[in-house]
Formats: structure tokens, sequence, C-alpha cells
């Protein structure tokens, strides 16, 4: 139990009478990069949301460093750092002040939260755009600063929703060997989602697939080719999810976030 | 405690940073000033009311207030959608520490604007009495926080921007040219006059108005207790609501 950074129970959740995540039971262990794959509309972001108490769930247990999701929220937001799916830096705000504010949010002391933010900044490579509007940034600096930003208070674990989505290989293959370091140095855990399978093929140590609102099935990479029987990780996880392409119920916000993601971020 | 600071320091960075917004926003009270102000002077006079500049004055500086506070509130809608809200939800901080100082971010932004045009009104002509000033000030901040604390309050109830037209055109518009802003209160029809003393804007005019041009229809008094009571309810309320959000 000691070794369990995430414990799920029987998580549901339900938006009216559509239930987007289905009793769901899973765990992460410490310091691994576990990879929670799906098709869209599968309930990724939606369970990720209630792990990091943004969502309360229907029904289900949610453990995050040991601590309960809901009624131990403050605890559980001290734990994690968050790359959403959707852009949430503030856009008028310079880099540094992007910093700035997540660093007094979390009460990091001042001395400590400079040291921190430049080596940061300078991790992610914009130490020498740090007085740069953040509006004037391109969709993989943007990421790079939120993927800084989240690390900022020294999380426990990482979440990152589609963290190099849109992104061109360069930037992809940049983000990913920060993220390989920090699992690697730092041994904190990384939990991300991503539609790129080779990327889950090539550096998580657990995947988790997700369809409909089930787990599909969990295991290392090793398992699952031999579970379904197919050489590499896209195969097993068309075999696994079939060939259809979801039917997605575009509410507003999805809506909102197709028409920017066309416009470029 | 910092956590509210660096909060309001947003507000107030993004606003003094996007010029158009600032400079858009005194259009309106502007217009009605100077349109109304000098068109309506001389029917004010005849019917010895004195000068209509001179009353208009305290009515345009609550309008811009009123609009710029309640938008500052309502721009939560579109942090819920375009994510930036996000970030500080997940902060490992109470949500009454986010609601304040979102509310008082909004409110200084809309006493400053307050401030611009009583300056703007009294480059057109507007001669208030200086002596109360302070409390101008202070009924001012009491407006603002009021009314961009509502405007919250309805941001964290609505879903997206859909609302937002209707918010506008059915209690926004409606809040302004019902609060005896444009009008004196007295011989009104006993309708009119009913719903006007329901309005919490009429509160916030009649103070400011008392205090820069020495004439108040209910008393400073009953209108600095009066927003003093609504503000606070409307703080509690809104900070219930904000800490029910889920995106
Ligand atoms: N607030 C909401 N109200 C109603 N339905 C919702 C809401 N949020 C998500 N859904 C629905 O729940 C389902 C799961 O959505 P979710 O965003 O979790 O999918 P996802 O796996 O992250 O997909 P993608 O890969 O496209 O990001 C979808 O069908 C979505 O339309
Ligand atoms: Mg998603």
């Amino acid at each position: 139990m000691n070794d369990t950074i995430v414990q799920v129970t029987g998580l549901t959740k339900k938006f009216k009478d559509f239930t987007a995540v289905d009793n769901i039971t899973f765990s992460v262990p410490k310091g691994e990069i576990f990879a929670f794959l799906g098709p869209n509309g599968a309930g990724k972001t939606t369970t990720i949301k209630m792990l990091t108490t943004l969502l309360l769930p229907t029904s289900g247990t949610i453990l995050v460093n040991g601590h309960n999701a809901v009624t131990d929220q403050h605890d559980v937001r001290k734990s994690f750092g968050i790359v959403f799916q959707d852009p949430s830096l503030e856009d008028e705000l310079t880099t540094y002040e992007n910093m700035e504010f997540h660093g007094v949010l979390y009460s990091i002391p001042k001395e400590e939260r400079k040291i921190r933010i430049k080596s940061l900044l300078t991790f992610v490579e914009l130490w020498d755009r740090k007085d740069s509007l953040v509006k004037t940034f391109s969709g993989g600096m943007k990421r790079r600063l939120e993927i800084a930003r989240g690390l900022l208070h020294h999380p426990k674990i990482f979440f990152l929703d589609e963290p190099t989505q849109g992104l061109d290989p360069q930037t992809r293959n940049h983000i990913w060997s920060y993220l390989k370091n920090l699992s690697s140095k730092e041994g904190i855990t990384i939990f991300f989602t991503t539609h790129y399978l080779e990327e889950a093929q090539e550096y998580a140590d657990r995947i988790a697939i997700m369809d409909h609102g089930h787990i599909v099935t969990e295991g290392t990479l090793k398992t699952l080719l031999k579970q379904t029987k197919k050489a590499t990780l896209e195969e097993a996880f068309l075999s696994l999810t079939g060939n259809d392409i979801r039917e997605e119920s575009a509410s507003g916000i999805d809506a909102l976030r197709r028409h920017r993601q066309m416009r470029g971020r | 405690m910092n956590a509210i600071y660096i909060l309001w320091l947003r507000e107030l960075k993004r606003y003094f940073r996007s010029r158009s917004r600032m400079i858009g926003s005194l259009g309106q009270p502007l217009l009605f000033l100077l349109a109304l102000g000098f068109g309506l002077g001389p029917i004010f006079q005849k019917a010895g009311q004195g000068s209509y500049f001179q009353f208009l004055g305290p009515g345009v500086i609550c309008m811009s207030i009123l609009f710029t506070a309640i938008f500052s509130g309502i721009q939560v809608i579109w942090d819920k959608q375009f994510g930036f809200l996000k970030e500080t939800l997940v902060a490992p901080i109470p949500r009454l520490h986010i609601m304040l100082g979102k509310t008082l971010g909004g409110a200084t932004i809309a006493t400053f604007q307050g401030i611009v045009v009583f300056f703007l009104a009294v480059l057109f002509g507007f001669r208030p009495e200086l002596t109360l000033l302070p409390l101008t000030v202070l009924y001012m901040l009491l407006v603002a926080v009021f009314f961009t604390g509502l405007g919250i309050t309805i941001a964290s109830l609505l879903e997206d921007i859909n609302g937002f037209q209707i918010i506008m055109n059915f209690l926004v518009q409606p809040l302004f040219f019902l609060s005896g802003a444009l009008f004196p209160l007295n011989n009104l029809p006993k309708a009119i006059s009913i719903v006007t003393s329901f309005d919490p804007l009429t509160y916030g005019v009649d103070g400011i108005r008392g205090t820069l041009i020495g004439v108040s229809h209910f008393g400073l008094m009953l209108d600095f207790i009066t927003l003093v009571v609504l503000t606070l309810c409307v703080l509690t309320i809104g900070a219930y609501f904000f800490s029910k959000i889920q995106i």
C-alpha cells in the first residue's frame, strides 16, 4: 500500500443519465510512468478531473498520495501537479508572472520561489523568454511553461492530460526527455494520457486502456502485447477498442476546444 | 492572505494591460453624460430642478462602476471555459480566498473606472463639493464590491457564456435604469418608486450623489447601512456558490 500513489476503487461519474466513468478500479505504483489511454470520449479527462478534485465522483473512492480526494482535498491538492488538456495559462501575464502566481498560490517561500522558478524555466528552455507575455507564445512554448509551472511546488505525482497534443515531433521529443529525466532523477510519478501511442509504447512502465467509461485492460507493454498477440501497442489498442470512430456528444466545452485547436491553440 | 493578494494583482494587471477594454468602457458613460446631460438640461432647468448635468454626474459615475464591476465578475465564466480558473481551483487554498481575491480585484478596477469618469465629468463642467470626497470613494468601493460579487455569483451558476446577454438585458440594464441614476426619486409614481427602492444601485447612486452634490433622497446613513448589508449578503452567497463550482 505504501508503494501506491493513486488508488482508485469503484469510481463512477454520471452526467445526468450519461455514465462517463463506469465503476473503474486501478492503482498506480509510486515512481512509475503510467499511460492512461483510450479513444476520444473514453472518460480519461473526466477521471483525471476527479483525481485532481475538480469534479466530485458520483460514487467510489480515490486516494492520492494516501489522501482522500473528496474529504481531504487540501492535502490531495498539495500532492499533485497538473498539465490540463486545455491551455490554462494567463495570456496577459508574462512567463515569470505565471510562475510567480503559481508559487504564491502554493505558498512557496520567496527566496526558494526565485531559485526554483529560474531552474525550472531553464530546464524547459524558457528562461530567456521570462518577460514575454504568454499570449505571444507558440503552442509548444505554452506547453513547456505549463510543465515547468506544474512542477514548481515539488509534486509527488504529475498528471499530464495530452501534454504533447498538437505539437511537432521536435517539441514532443523535448518534452519527453524532460519527463523521462524527472522520473529517473526525482522519482516523480508521471500519469499521462496521449493519442500518440508510440509515446506510451516507448516511455510508459505501465499502461491502462479505457473505453466507454470502462478500463479494458491494464498492465505492462509486454503483457498487453502478449494478451492481444500483437506486435505494436497501436495494434493492441485497436484490437481492444475496435475500429469505430467515437461519436462524441459534443458539449459546449468540447466544441469550443475543437474550435481553439483548429485555430492553433 | 498572499493568495488573495496575487489574485487581486492578476485582475489589475489584466485590466491595465488591455487598454482597449479600459477605453471601450468609457464610451457609454461619456455618451450618457454628454448626450443626456446637455440634451435634457434645458427641460430639467425649466422644471425648476436646477442643473441636470450636476444631477447626472454621480449617476453616470455609478453606471460605469456597475458595468465594469458586473463585467469583471462575469469574466469568471470565461476563466471557466478558457482554463485559467482550473489552475486556481486545484491549488491548496480555500475557495473563499479565491473568490475574495477576484472580487477585490474586480472592485478595485471598477472603482478606478468610476474615478476616471469623475474626472471626465469635471472636465466637461461637473462641479462637485470636495469636502466629502473620501466618503464618495467609500460608497464607490461598496457599489463596486457588491456588483463584482454579484457578477461572480452569477458566473458561478452559469454553464457558459450563452446566458451572458440575458443577464445584461434583464438584470444589469434594469438595475441601471431603475436606480435613480437618471432621474430624481421624489414625486415618482408609486409603482416605480417601490421598484427603485428594491434596486441596490439606488442606494449607491444616492450615497455618491449625496456626498458629491449634497442631494440625498434616503440620507447618507441609510444608504451606507443598506450597501454594507447587501454587500455582506452577496459575498456570503457568492462564496457559497463559488465553492460549489465543478469543471
Ligand atoms: N460536463 C460534462 N457534461 C456532460 N458530459 C460530459 C461532461 N464532461 C465530459 N462529458 C462526456 O463524458 C465523456 C468522456 O469525456 P472525457 O473528456 O473524459 O473523454 P476523454 O477520454 O478525455 O476524451 P478525449 O480523448 O477526446 O479528450 C464524453 O462523452 C463527454 O462528452
Ligand atoms: Mg480528454
